[in-house]
C-alpha cells in the first residue's frame, strides 16, 4: 500500500494531485488547475481547465480576459475529479471568492487553505474550519511578532490623521484585490460617508465587488476631478503607485499603507510610509496557531511564508508538521 | 513616556529634516522638566545604563518566549528592542500607569545585573507595544532615529527661539536633564557658565575632491590623509579630554593621550596606534586594524596600553594658551602648531608632515604610489583659510586613494539590520585556492576573503536579495549559503595579513563595486592574486 497522502505531491510549482492529474494554485499553465483565490501568485492565466469559486473565476476573467474551460464550484459544493478524488470548496475569509479546498481520496482528507484569515471581513464570508487529516496552511505572518490589531482602531487612526491634516490628501496604498475593498467597507462601517477616490488600477475590481453585492458607497475615479480638489480626501491606490510619479501630482499627500507588514517599523520605513496601517487579509500568529489547534489535523503542512517559526510552534506543541518548498508565492499582502 | 513614545514613532516615519525639527521642538515646548531633558538626552544617544544592555533584553525575552522563536523574530525584524516590544506578552491584571521618562530613567539607572530581569519586566508591563519600543530604545542607547546632536540643538533653538550658536556653546558642559539650559532658553535665566570646562569645539571638515578637479597647489598645502580616527584634544589647564568626530568624550578609552597634554590648548589630529603591526615601520603608525583593538572600550587594560600604544598625529591648532587661533590663516596656525609640538611628549604627539609636491600632477603620482597601511589618501588645505566649523566649499579637500579591485564569488549572505531588515544584505565572498585540475575547477576551493554590506544601489540590493533566496543551498540560522555561482567585483582600500581568517587575509573597507552576473564563478580571482597586494 502506498504511504499515507502520497497521492498529493508538493512540487516546486504547486501541489500536484497525482490520481486526478490536477494542480492546486500552479505557478505555470497546466491542463487542470484548482485555484483557491484570485491573487495573481495563486491564480495564473493560461490553464486548459480552471476549477474555482464563481467569484474567483470572475476575478480571473477580469485579469486575463475570458477564461476558457472555467468550471465554477460554490462554497460547500464538491466536484469529482478523475482517479477517485473529490474536491470541495469552503470559505477561507481571505478575499472575495477565496476558498479552502478539501480533497478526499482513499479515505484520507486534506485541506489546502490557500490564504486565509479569521477576522470578520464585510467583503467575504468567514473562514470555516473543516475537519481533516492533513492541514496545508499558509504562514505569511508566521512569526509571533505579528499580531494584527483590530481593524476598527486602524481605520480610526486614518480618520484622525485626516482631521489633523485637513489640507493634505490621504493617500492609502492597498492591494487592489481584497484589501482596497475591505478598507472602503470598513470606512463605511465607521460612518465615513464622503466619496472615496480610486486610482485607475482599482476601479474595475471595485465594480466587480459591487456586482457581487458588496456595497462600497460612492466611489470616484481620481482622473475625473482636478487634483487640487483631492486635498482632505481619501484616495486609494496600489502600493506600487505610492512612490511613483503619479502620487507626486496629488496635493501634499500623506502616505499611508494598509498591510500586515506595517507592524514592523523598518518595513514601513522601507516603503517611505508616513502613516502605517496594520491591516492584513492573512491570519496573524495567534490566528494561525489557534486555527491549527482548532482544526487539530494529524499533520500540518506549511506552504509559504515564515515556515520556520510555525514549524517550531508545532514541534513545541507536539504536532507533526513539515514545510513544503513551493516557489512562486510572493510575500504578498502589500 | 506616552508622549515620548508618540514622538519616537512620529520621528521614525518622518523623513524631512524640517518635519523632525518641528516634532522635537513641539515636544520640548510642551513637556515639563526634567522629563524633556531626559528625552532630549535619549534622542541624542546621551544615556547609558550599565545593567541594561541588548543582551539583558535578550535574556529576559528568552525567559518568556521560546528562544528559537525569539531568534527567528529578531532575524526578521532586524532590531532586538523592536522584536522584544512586539513579543512581550501582555500582562494579565491591572498595572501601574505608564512611567514618565524621568521615572523610567531613574528606574533604569538603579538596575543592577541581579535586578534587571525583574525590574525591567515590571517597567515593560506598564507600557503598550509603542511604549515598550521607546523604553527599550532609550534603555539600550540605540535610537537610530537619524537625530544627530546637531539636529537636536537646532530643534532646541527652534523650540525656544534662541540662536543655535549659543545653544552649541552652552550645551557641551551640560549633563542631562540640562536644567540650566532649559532655564536659560525657556525662562530667560542667565546662560550656563562654561569657563572651567574642557569643551569640545566643532570640527572643520573636508569635501571629497571631485573627479577631474585639479586645485592650484600654490594656494593649497598637501598632507597625508591618515587612516585613524579624527580627534580633538582639549586641555583647560586642569583637565584634558579627548573628543571624537561626533563630539563624544573618548578620554576613558585613551587615558595615555588624556594624561599627556600639559598645556592649555585645543588641538586637532588623527588618533593612531604605534607599532609594527600590519607591517608599519617600527615606531610608525599601524593600520586601522590595530587601532580597532582600542576603540569602544570603557576601560583599558595595561596589556592593551602596552601592545597598542596610541598617539595623535597633529595637523591643526584651534586654541593655544588661551589664544583663539581659529580666525587666523592655516599657514599661521601651522606655524604655531610647529612651535608647540617640540614641547609635547614625542611618544604621544607628533606632527603630520606636509607633502612637498610642486604640482598637482606630482601630487597625483605621490598619492598613487602610497601604499602605507596607515595612509588613506591625501588632504588639501587652503593656505589662507581660517578654521571654520563644518564643511565649507573650497577650503579643505580629501582625496582618497583609488580602491583596489578583486573578482570574488558570493558564498554566504545574512539579513541586514534597521532599514535593511529582512533583506539579505551582508555578503561574504571568497576567492579560489589550491591547484585547479585539468577541467579548470576541481581541486580548487573557495576561501572567504571578506564581507561587505554596502556599495550597491537599492535596486541592486533587491536583485541580490532575490538571487540569494533562489540560490540557497544551506541555512545556518540567519545565514544562507549560496550555490557559489555569482561573481561580485569587490572594491577595497587595502588588504592585510590576518590570523583570524582561513584565507589569512583581511580587507579594509570592502564594498560591492559591481555585480558581475556575466562572469563565470571559475574565472573569479585566485587567493595568490590578493596575497600579492598585501600592504604589509
Amino acid at each position: 500500500m502506498a504511504p499515507p497522502f502520497s497521492w498529493l505531491r508538493p512540487e516546486p510549482q504547486g501541489l500536484y494531485i497525482v490520481p486526478a492529474q490536477a494542480w492546486i494554485d500552479p505557478a505555470r499553465p497546466v491542463d487542470r488547475a484548482l485555484v483557491t483565490h484570485g491573487h495573481a501568485d495563486h491564480a495564473r492565466g493560461g490553464h486548459a481547465q480552471t476549477i474555482a469559486t464563481p467569484a474567483t473565476l470572475a476575478i480571473m476573467a477580469l485579469r486575463y480576459g475570458t477564461t476558457a474551460g472555467a468550471m465554477a464550484v460554490g462554497y460547500g459544493e464538491g466536484i469529482d475529479l478523475p482517479g477517485g478524488v473529490r474536491a470541495s470548496f469552503h470559505p477561507a475569509g481571505h478575499v472575495l471568492g477565496s476558498a479552502q479546498i478539501l480533497l478526499e481520496h482513499a479515505g484520507e482528507r486534506v485541506v489546502v487553505t490557500g490564504d486565509y484569515k479569521r477576522r470578520a471581513d464585510p467583503t467575504c464570508p468567514p473562514f470555516e474550519p473543516v475537519a481533516c487529516d492533513v492541514f496545508v496552511t499558509e504562514a505569511t505572518f508566521g512569526l509571533p511578532v505579528f499580531r494584527h490589531p483590530p481593524i476598527g482602531a486602524e481605520i480610526a487612526r486614518l480618520l484622525a490623521a485626516r482631521e489633523r491634516h485637513p489640507g493634505r490628501c490621504m493617500l492609502v496604498g492597498a492591494y487592489a484585490l481584497g484589501k482596497a475593498q475591505r478598507v472602503i467597507a470598513e470606512l463605511r462601517r465607521a460612518g465615513y460617508a464622503e466619496p472615496v477616490y480610486l486610482h485607475g488600477a482599482m476601479e474595475r475590481m471595485c465594480r466587480l465587488y459591487e456586482d457581487f453585492g458588496i456595497a462600497l458607497g460612492e466611489l470616484r475615479p481620481v482622473a475625473d476631478v482636478p487634483r487640487s480638489a483631492l486635498a482632505g480626501e481619501i484616495v486609494l491606490c496600489p502600493p506600487s503607485a505610492l512612490s511613483d510619479r503619479w502620487s507626486r501630482s496629488l496635493p501634499d499627500p500623506l502616505t499611508a499603507m494598509a498591510s500586515g507588514w506595517m507592524r514592523v517599523r523598518q518595513r514601513a520605513r522601507q516603503r517611505n510610509v508616513e502613516l502605517p496601517l496594520i491591516v492584513s487579509d492573512h491570519a496573524d500568529w495567534d490566528e494561525l496557531t489557534a486555527t491549527i489547534a482548532e482544526v487539530n489535523p494529524a499533520e500540518t503542512w506549511i506552504t509559504h511564508g515564515r515556515e520556520d517559526a510555525l514549524l517550531r510552534w508545532c514541534e513545541l506543541n507536539q504536532r507533526k508538521a513539515r514545510a513544503l518548498a513551493l516557489v512562486g508565492y510572493e510575500d504578498e499582502d502589500d | 513616556m506616552i508622549a515620548f513614545a508618540a514622538l519616537v514613532d512620529a520621528l521614525v516615519y518622518t523623513r524631512s529634516r524640517n518635519g523632525k525639527l518641528a516634532l522635537i521642538a513641539q515636544y520640548l515646548r510642551t513637556t515639563p522638566d526634567p522629563e524633556r531633558g531626559w528625552a532630549l538626552a535619549a534622542l541624542t544617544d546621551g544615556l547609558d545604563f550599565p545593567a541594561v544592555k541588548a543582551s539583558a533584553v535578550r535574556t529576559l525575552l528568552m525567559s518568556r518566549v521560546d528562544p528559537l522563536l525569539f531568534q527567528l523574530s529578531r532575524d526578521f525584524v532586524g532590531d532586538t528592542a523592536e522584536t522584544a516590544s512586539l513579543l512581550w506578552p501582555e500582562p494579565a491584571g491591572p498595572q501601574l500607569p505608564p512611567p514618565r521618562v524621568d521615572e523610567a530613567v531613574a528606574a533604569l539607572a538603579a538596575m543592577t545585573r541581579a535586578s534587571v530581569q525583574h525590574d525591567l519586566a515590571a517597567l515593560l508591563d506598564r507600557l503598550d507595544a509603542d511604549g515598550r519600543y521607546a523604553l527599550l530604545k532609550l534603555a539600550t542607547g540605540a535610537m537610530r532615529l537619524g537625530i544627530s546632536a546637531r539636529l537636536a540643538k537646532v530643534a532646541f533653538a527652534q523650540a525656544f527661539a534662541v540662536a543655535v550658536e549659543e545653544v552649541e556653546e552652552y550645551w557641551h558642559g551640560q549633563v542631562p536633564p540640562y536644567l540650566p539650559l532649559f532655564d536659560w532658553a525657556a525662562n530667560g535665566a542667565p546662560p550656563p557658565s562654561d569657563e572651567d570646562l574642557p569643551l569640545f569645539r566643532p570640527f572643520m571638515l573636508a569635501h571629497p575632491l571631485e573627479d577631474g578637479a585639479a586645485p592650484d597647489l600654490s594656494a593649497y598645502a598637501a598632507e597625508w590623509k591618515w587612516d585613524g580616527i579624527r580627534v580633538q584634544v582639549v586641555c583647560n589647564g586642569q583637565a584634558t579630554r579627548v573628543y571624537s568626530r561626533s563630539g563624544d568624550d573618548i578620554s576613558a578609552s585613551f587615558p595615555e593621550i588624556a594624561a599627556a597634554l600639559p598645556v592649555p590648548a585645543v588641538l586637532d589630529g588623527e588618533l593612531l596606534v604605534r607599532g609594527s603591526y600590519q607591517g608599519a615601520a617600527e615606531g610608525g603608525a599601524a593600520s586601522f586594524n590595530a587601532l580597532q583593538q582600542r576603540l569602544g572600550r570603557k576601560t583599558v587594560s595595561r596589556a592593551m596600553l602596552a601592545d597598542y600604544p596610541a598617539f595623535v598625529r597633529l595637523y591643526d591648532a584651534l586654541i593655544i594658551a588661551g589664544e583663539d587661533l581659529r580666525p587666523f590663516a592655516w599657514e599661521q596656525r601651522r606655524l604655531a602648531l610647529e612651535a608647540l609640538v617640540p614641547r609635547l611628549d614625542p611618544a604621544r604627539f607628533d606632527l603630520s608632515a606636509l607633502i612637498p609636491a610642486q604640482s598637482f600632477a606630482d601630487l597625483a603620482e605621490i598619492r598613487s604610489g602610497a601604499r602605507d597601511a596607515a595612509i588613506e589618501g591625501v588632504m588639501l588645505k587652503r593656505r589662507d583659510s581660517p578654521y571654520v566649523a563644518g564643511r565649507r566649499t573650497g577650503l579643505w579637500y580629501k582625496w582618497k586613494r583609488d580602491p583596489l579591485l578583486a573578482d570574488c564569488v558570493l558564498m554566504y549572505a545574512q539579513r541586514g539590520s534597521g532599514k535593511r531588515s529582512s533583506f539579505y544584505s551582508d555578503f561574504t565572498f571568497g576567492c579560489w585556492a589550491g591547484e585547479p585540475d585539468a577541467d579548470g575547477l576541481g581541486g580548487s576551493e573557495l576561501l572567504p576573503v571578506g564581507k561587505a554590506y554596502f556599495g550597491f544601489t537599492d535596486e541592486e540590493l533587491k536583485w541580490l536579495d532575490r538571487y540569494v533566496r533562489q540560490h540557497t543551498v544551506n541555512r545556518f540560522g540567519p545565514v544562507r549559503e549560496t550555490d557559489r555561482s555569482l561573481v561580485l567585483e569587490v572594491a577595497f582600500d587595502s588588504i592585510h595579513a590576518s590570523k583570524r581568517h582561513k584565507s589569512g587575509l583581511a580587507m579594509r573597507f570592502p564594498r560591492i563595486h559591481r555585480i558581475r552576473a556575466d562572469k563565470p564563478a571559475r574565472e573569479a580571482d585566485r587567493i595568490e592574486t590578493l596575497r600579492a597586494q598585501v600592504a604589509d
